[in-house]
């Protein structure tokens, strides 16, 4: 525990210590803030689905840019061989990598709640319930995203080749549910339950559901699961 | 106490490391030597736990590094081959995360920070990115995030490597002094970086053990014949012939005629010394001797006997 914690604040102050943070931070505030203004006042209103429905697709390519170099990184330099040779288990270097890249996604989705105020401010009948139940998905799928982008940063020790396969991944995951017509219905219910937009989708509508709490978390083990044995297998190579 | 037994490497279809043997007690600083691609990282690497072995076992202390790896680590200081650091980290918070994951922290850092910057000589650098530093202070950020935790066993990848003369010397001094308490296994390719600061080298060669043993020891089983030039005046070849009939010990390398006289290189084995012999013969040939200089064999002329391929075998 204590470990995680020592691997977490270390990549958080890296993320700070280079631009990467900052320009995550304000494209990531920029982007969703422009298509959101955008619809907000032409639909007139009092909810923040024009919001919600962005982020998803902002998330696609910049969880994996956040997420490329937590591994890929450290393979590159060479630093994961003082990383192995410590006294550290490889889960809990993993997990702090990961929460670390997850703590950046959280402080963006964050730096959006500014367009709350908005929303507070010229709404009327607001469902405060729908609101903080969308903000719950998109940390789940910020968080489902991450662990995509910390298992394809684990693969490689080229940075770039990381994005991609993260980026891949990820739109694998999203555009499951959009591909359903072409599945034979025999594993449409499979692949609709895999797929990331579905669970989204039932939480945002402001239902807490334990079976998409359950999906969200067993994604996110999976992949975290993967990538430990990823570099597990290293030593045996 | 590090003990090696048969231990083997193999990769994809490389034999890196072929069943090597050898044990180093404590307080012993061992020169681990062989030419680029020999093995010795390969080696360093199974024993900090970093890859696992083919086959063979590695005991640090008694205990088994697939069985107690955290254990073995904890007692291990490493430096890796390169020598690679976050480039944008402070010194100070790179050892303040090293030292964390090693479980010294508030108080018992700074004391350690404290002893490892005076012995590193790091106090210019605390509070400087490690990315700005000389290559020398980061070969010392490298060598203080190894020792943070005092540790009684350091293993040394190569820790001279790129380094100027006088940050080699320094860098030679600190292991010395370190060597007087703990283990220090130190790799290197070059001889002389480790001739003068070891007590023991092993020398591989191809994933194979070719020797083992102290500077003089290995000079004495590897050293062969020795060679002498002789420098003489007045010497007539005939003479020459002679001293070889005179000093059967005596082998006639080559001849070389130089003004009013020759350059005789002569060979004999290192035990008979027939110097004295040679000299009386000299004087009662009239020669004059004008220079005798003895080469002995130096572990630089083993270690290239021992790791250079045969010709014939390219």
């Amino acid at each position: 525990m204590h470990n995680t914690k020592s691997i977490f604040f270390k990549e958080l102050k890296s993320f700070f210590n280079s631009p990467m943070a900052y320009i995550f931070l304000v494209i990531f505030a920029v982007v969703n803030g422009y298509f959101f203004v955008n619809t907000f006042f032409l639909f007139g209103q009092s909810d923040m689905r024009s919001l919600f429905s962005v982020v998803p697709l902002v998330y696609l390519f910049f969880i994996p840019a956040v997420s490329m170099g937590l591994i890929a990184r450290e393979k590159n330099i060479g630093t994961i061989e003082i990383i192995d040779t410590l006294p550290l288990q490889t889960y809990e270097f993993v997990v702090g990598k990961f929460l670390a890249a997850l703590s950046l996604i959280l402080l963006g989705l964050l730096a959006t709640s500014v367009h709350l105020i908005t929303l507070f401010s010229v709404g009327t009948n607001i469902d405060y319930g729908s609101v903080m139940s969308g903000y719950l998905g998109l940390a789940l799928v910020g968080g489902v995203y991450a662990s995509v982008g910390t298992f394809a940063s684990s693969v490689t020790d080229n940075q770039v080749v990381a994005f991609i396969i993260g980026v891949f991944l990820v739109l694998v995951f999203f555009l499951m549910d959009w591909m359903l017509v072409f599945i034979p219905t025999a594993l449409a219910g499979i692949i609709q339950y895999l797929s990331v937009d579905y669970h989204l989708s039932n939480i945002s509508r402001g239902v807490i559901d334990t079976r998409n709490l359950i999906y969200f978390f067993s994604v996110i083990g999976f992949f975290l699961f993967t990538t430990v044995q990823t570099l597990e297998a290293r030593k045996w190579r | 106490m590090i003990k090696v037994t048969d231990l083997s490497k193999k990769y994809a279809e490389v034999q890196a490391v072929n069943s090597i043997n050898f044990e180093i007690p404590g307080g012993q600083i061992v020169g681990f030597l062989g030419a680029n691609g020999a093995g010795k990282t390969t080696t360093l690497k199974m024993i900090t736990g970093y890859l696992v072995p083919t086959s063979g076992t590695v005991e640090v202390d008694d205990l088994n590094i697939l069985i107690h790896p955290r254990e073995i680590q904890k007692r291990i200081g490493y430096l890796p081959e390169l020598n690679p650091l976050y480039s944008e980290m402070m010194v100070h918070d790179y050892l303040s995360f090293i030292a964390d994951i090693r479980g010294i922290r508030g108080k018992e850092f700074k004391s350690a920070l404290h002893r490892i910057t005076d012995q590193c000589g790091l106090k210019g650098v605390v509070h400087r990115p490690i990315g700005e530093c000389s290559k020398g202070y980061k070969q010392r950020i490298g060598l203080a995030a190894a020792m943070i935790h005092d540790p009684d066993i350091l293993i040394l990848d190569e820790p001279v490597t790129g380094l100027d003369p006088n940050q080699i010397v320094e860098i030679r001094e600190l292991i010395k002094n370190l060597g007087k308490e703990k283990l220090v296994l130190m790799s290197s390719h070059i001889l002389q970086e480790i001739q003068a600061t070891v007590d023991r080298i092993i020398i591989i060669n191809e994933g194979v053990i070719v020797a083992d043993g102290t500077n003089e020891e290995l000079m004495s089983n590897f050293m062969g014949n020795v060679l002498l030039t002789m420098e003489t005046n007045l010497s007539t070849d005939d003479t020459i012939k002679e001293l070889t009939e005179v000093l059967p010990d005596v082998l006639m390398k080559s001849l070389e005629a130089i003004p009013n006289g020759h350059k005789i290189h002569l060979e004999y084995s290192r035990e008979t010394d027939p110097r004295e012999k040679i000299y009386r013969y000299a004087v009662d040939k009239n020669w004059v001797i004008l220079s005798m200089t003895p080469h002995t064999a130096n572990l630089e002329d083993i270690f290239r006997n021992l790791t250079v391929k045969e010709e014939n075998d390219a």
